[in-house]
């Protein structure tokens, strides 16, 4: 073995073990008797804590295979974001497959695939190792969503997200192809030297708008967001809760190593479309979340806003900026999981309910459970002392310092209308009369509600050491 | 004592109660009753604790005092506590209405108990956290979160038409202060800090103080709540618990007048007096309309609501004349009708409890069997009106007179609000109370028991004392507003010299 080779693999041994762990669990499943659904997702999370402590402790930092592939700190943050939500993602799981009736070992191998392909994203250093990865956890993600094959929403999800999901890959490929052929490189590296101090040439921006085109559809940005609110309705809630988290902690990571590093020299281009891409998001989020009955269909207007106010502290292109994005995309994280642990608890009978209005009165027949989904649904509207108030605060920050006024004032503005929509449910809960009450909630998943509420609600107390780790973190790009 | 973090005490304090009543169940009586009394407790405790800051207070100094400061999150925000001549009162007005209120909502709040206390005890460590917050981003943290548990408490124990006023009383006041926290990063940029007394200090380039003035001007505006802005105030009122409305008369609005005291003036001198003709309209627009307005209701509530407007009207007013007679007058005021509207409201609530109307209406002739209502009433409703020998009457005078100064007409048309006052009050007073008592159902009224004597006569004793003798209150403030018109008279007296040359 050759010291470049086993230099590369040691960097890599977080993904070699999930790569490993998916192939020994889809053998314990083909081979193992009866119906080994929750046997093998709970190795999967074993699997999954096992490669996080890896990376967390044992991973050094550098370049592998030849450039290809970057482990930085960012990187890191970013990856242990992904393995933590798609953990929890799959924790929830365990018990509504088996409600369900879907509780097959398939499942959690997927995910891992999809995981995996999700951490070599966040690695990504040339334009191979994007596309490559961006399809591992793409492919995984279209079967996933489609994995309830009984049932005719999940089936239309799956082919849905398939189709669209091949548009927005086709552009990013198309995009790549044209970045590679005015710069002559498919290496961030090199792209990045070529651009700088060149003029701004049109083929590049025209491959830059097409490859964010691409990385934006997966963070369900608007204009590229019209698969989300369908995809999160007819797939299995668990599923849901797991394209919320990790597939957009990912995508974000790749956006921001691809505008900070590799295009950094035509940042002006690309800082008027990330503008557009966030007002138009936190705009539709805003306003098209009022409408919404259904929860899981709400949750997926909420998450488009919230995309667009991430992206705001990516268009001021800054460090103050970057570690905005990267404690929004955690923030973000806990608060979701947290509301999905809530749906998934939404039982009466046998049954799950997914409208809003059997939410009412709430607080009087499950007073704590209403009581921690008030405390996280007023975080998502950003009223402070709450956690969403100051991922709210880190990334408005950075664009008032970027100068961009406007869109820090057409920011709050919408999440005054967002708060709308949030309060609505509230209301529900709070000063509707009871309809009947859920049914207990199960163990692990009062203990997801609980550790996320506990998060937002103390977040003032962790804040400080959260930011300086993210400031730490964002000065890989300065 | 010197050491003992004082304000942080007194602010988390009511936190502590809160979890205790968090511990108890509201399933029974015994429980039920275990709660309000630990609530009554823990607020009568803070308010004793408080009154140590008072006397601790030395009001030979102008500066920040008690002041504790911790590293909290990075980026220059810390945890910075203290208070000076202006905010210091403010903080024992808020620990002395709190019991009040408790024992206000003792028999009229009976579902949800638990949740009720829980709500206003954490509300009472944000409005004082308000008060004491030295640092800009703590400030805000406190001013915005006291709209979730208010939210709550109108909207759960509020009247008919609670959503909507619940929801217009979030959204306004969160439309505000969204762009004040756009201010407050512009300005954390620009000083490097957030830290009050740095910032205080700084001063910002003219250009830029505009639009900052403007970002504050916003929220405050809303908060105070100015014509044209002050919609959601008489809706929030008239819904809200008792209780609520004593809060939001009481200390809420106070916030708006705290913030232009604290931020615009020192901070934008030259903005105030850029916009001073902006607002001494809008002040004298808002007197004299919320006055007819308020001539016209029919319901209690919505009455002291409007007349409520009108007074913060004499409030902007007295600041922005930036004089000492204008500021210290806009602080008495603020502290008078945090006195006297909460025990108007707390009037209300009284034959609203027995009649569950606050149709002017319904009533007449109280004065037959309420006699010592009737007493309590009318002075009160002198204070409101601003009788001489009420406290009301000091502030109004003196932003009149501090207004007088600068600008005649704004103080002549300003002067009309007190006409018009003495006219809805006392035909209010004379609506309720005199005449003959012949309406059927009001016959078996009782008079007031001993736990609404508890509650009404406090203030019906401080209105008057602060009338007579106002010195307790002057001699706390003088200092720091003394220091302030200095301030704010320097920064735009260099700058119109430097402007002529």
């Amino acid at each position: 073995m050759t010291p470049e080779l086993s230099n590369s693999l040691a960097l890599v041994t977080p993904e070699l073990i999930m790569v490993a762990g998916a192939i020994v669990l889809l053998m314990v499943g083909v081979f193992s008797k009866g119906r080994p659904g929750a046997l093998v997702t709970t190795l999967a999370v074993v699997v999954m804590a096992v490669a996080g402590l890896w990376l967390a402790f044992y991973t050094g930092e550098g370049k592998a295979f030849g450039n290809s592939f970057v482990i930085d700190p960012f990187a890191r943050f970013m990856k242990l974001l992904t393995l933590g939500g798609s953990a929890v993602a799959l924790i929830m799981s365990v018990r509504y497959t088996r409600q369900q009736n879907f509780d097959t070992f398939e499942y959690p191998v997927l995910v891992m695939l999809s995981t995996v392909g999700m951490l070599l994203m966040a690695s990504a250093n040339d334009m191979i190792a994007l596309y490559l990865s961006f399809e591992l956890q793409s492919l995984a993600l279209y079967i996933v969503a489609a994995i309830h094959r009984d049932s005719l929403r999940s089936s239309e999800a799956g082919l849905k997200y398939f189709v669209l999901g091949a548009l927005g890959t086709g552009m990013m490929l198309y995009g790549i192809s044209l970045v590679y052929g005015y710069t002559g490189s498919i290496d961030f590296d090199v792209i990045s030297s070529t651009l700088t101090g060149k003029e701004r040439q049109i083929g590049v921006l025209f491959g830059v708008v097409f490859i964010l085109s691409g990385l934006v559809f997966k963070i369900s940005a608007a204009p590229f967001h019209m698969w989300t609110p369908d995809v999160y309705e007819g797939s299995p809630t668990p599923v849901t809760a797991f394209f919320a988290v990790a597939p957009k902690v990912a995508t974000m990571a790749l956006i921001l190593r691809m505008v900070m590093e590799t295009f950094q020299p035509a940042a002006a281009d690309w800082q008027q479309i990330i503008v557009f891409v966030s007002i138009a998001s936190m705009a539709l989020g805003s306003f098209a979340a009022i409408g919404q009955r259904n929860f899981k269909r709400l949750m997926a207007y909420s998450s488009i806003g919230h995309m667009g106010f991430a992206l705001v502290g990516l268009a001021a292109n800054s460090e103050a900026g970057v570690r905005g994005v990267m404690i929004y995309m955690l923030i973000y994280v806990v608060m979701t999981l947290g509301m999905f642990a809530f749906i998934l608890s939404m039982r009466r009978g046998d049954s799950n309910v997914e409208d809003i209005s059997d939410l009412s009165g709430l607080s009087q027949t499950n007073p704590i459970m209403a009581t921690i989904m008030t405390i996280l649904l007023f975080s998502l509207a950003g009223i402070p002392w709450l956690a969403g108030f100051w991922a709210k605060w880190y990334v408005f920050l950075a664009a008032i310092d970027a100068g961009l006024y406007a869109l820090a004032v057409i920011g709050v503005l919408t999440s005054v209308v967002a708060a709308f929509y949030y309060l609505r449910i509230i209301k529900i809960m709070w000063f509707d009369e009871p309809s009947g009450g859920f049914q207990p909630m199960a163990a692990e998943l009062r203990i997801i509600l609980g550790l996320s509420g506990a998060f937002v609600l103390l977040y003032v107390l962790i804040g400080g050491s959260v930011s300086s780790m993210a400031q730490a973190a964002a000065k890989t790009f300065f | 004592m010197t050491d003992w973090p004082i304000l942080s005490t007194v602010t988390f304090l009511p936190l502590v109660g809160a979890l205790l009543v968090l511990l108890i169940s509201d399933e029974s009586e015994n429980g039920r009753r275990n709660i309000r009394s630990i609530t009554l407790l823990t607020t009568v405790v803070t308010f004793v604790v408080s009154l140590f800051i008072w006397t601790g207070f030395d009001t030979s100094q102008s500066g920040f005092q008690m002041v504790e400061k911790a590293e909290w999150l990075d980026s220059g925000i810390s945890y910075h506590m203290g208070v000076d001549g202006i905010s210091m009162l403010f903080v024992i007005l808020t620990t002395f209405l709190m019991p009040l209120c408790i024992l206000a909502s003792w028999e009229s709040v009976q579902k949800r108990v638990k949740a009720y206390m829980i709500a206003f005890l954490l509300l009472e460590t944000l409005m004082i956290g308000v008060f004491c917050a030295l640092d800009i981003v703590l400030f805000y943290v406190f001013f915005e979160a006291g709209l979730i548990p208010m939210f709550i408490i109108i909207g759960v124990w509020g009247g008919k038409r609670r959503v909507y006023a619940s929801f217009k009383f979030f959204l306004y006041t969160l439309l505000g202060s969204v762009l004040m926290l756009l201010a407050i990063m512009a300005m954390f940029w620009e000083a490097g800090t957030t830290d009050i007394p740095t910032l205080l200090t700084h001063g910002f380039p003219a250009g830029m103080q505009t639009w900052l003035w403007l970002a504050f001007f916003a929220s405050f505006a809303v908060k105070m709540p100015m014509w044209p802005v002050h919609t959601w105030l008489p809706d929030a009122h008239v819904e809200a618990p008792t209780a609520g409305s004593v809060i939001l008369a009481g200390i809420l609005l106070k916030m708006g007048g705290y913030g232009f005291l604290r931020f615009s003036l020192p901070m934008f001198p030259l903005a105030s007096d850029m916009f001073q003709p902006f607002v001494f309209t809008l002040s004298v627009i808002g007197i004299i309309y919320t006055s007819l307005v308020a001539l016209m209701q029919e319901d209690m509530k919505k009455l002291i609501a409007y007349s409520s407007v009108a007074h913060m009207g004499y409030v902007t007013m007295g600041i922005f004349a930036m004089n000492v007679e204008g500021i210290e007058g806009a602080i008495f005021q603020m502290l008078s009708h945090g006195l006297v509207s909460s025990a108007l409201f707390l009037c209300v609530g009284v034959i609203y409890d027995r009649m569950h109307t606050r149709e002017i209406d319904a009533y007449g002739g109280l004065v037959n069997n309420m006699p010592k209502y009737a007493v309590a009433f009318l002075i009160l409703t002198m204070a409101n009106v601003g009788l001489p020998g009420t406290s009301g009457f000091v502030g109004e005078f003196l932003t009149l007179l501090g207004v007088f100064r600068v600008n005649t007409w704004v103080a002549f048309f300003a002067a009309t609000g007190v006409i018009l006052s003495a006219g809805y009050a006392l035909w209010l007073y004379r609506r309720v109370v005199f005449g003959a008592l012949t309406k059927e159902g009001l016959m078996s009224l009782l008079d007031l028991s001993t736990r609404e004597k508890v509650v009404l006569y406090p203030l019906v004793v401080l209105t008057i004392f602060y009338g007579v003798y106002p010195a307790p209150v002057f001699d706390v403030t003088a200092e720091s507003v003394r220091a302030l018109v200095e301030n704010v008279t320097a920064s735009i007296n260099a700058a119109q010299t430097a402007a002529l040359n």
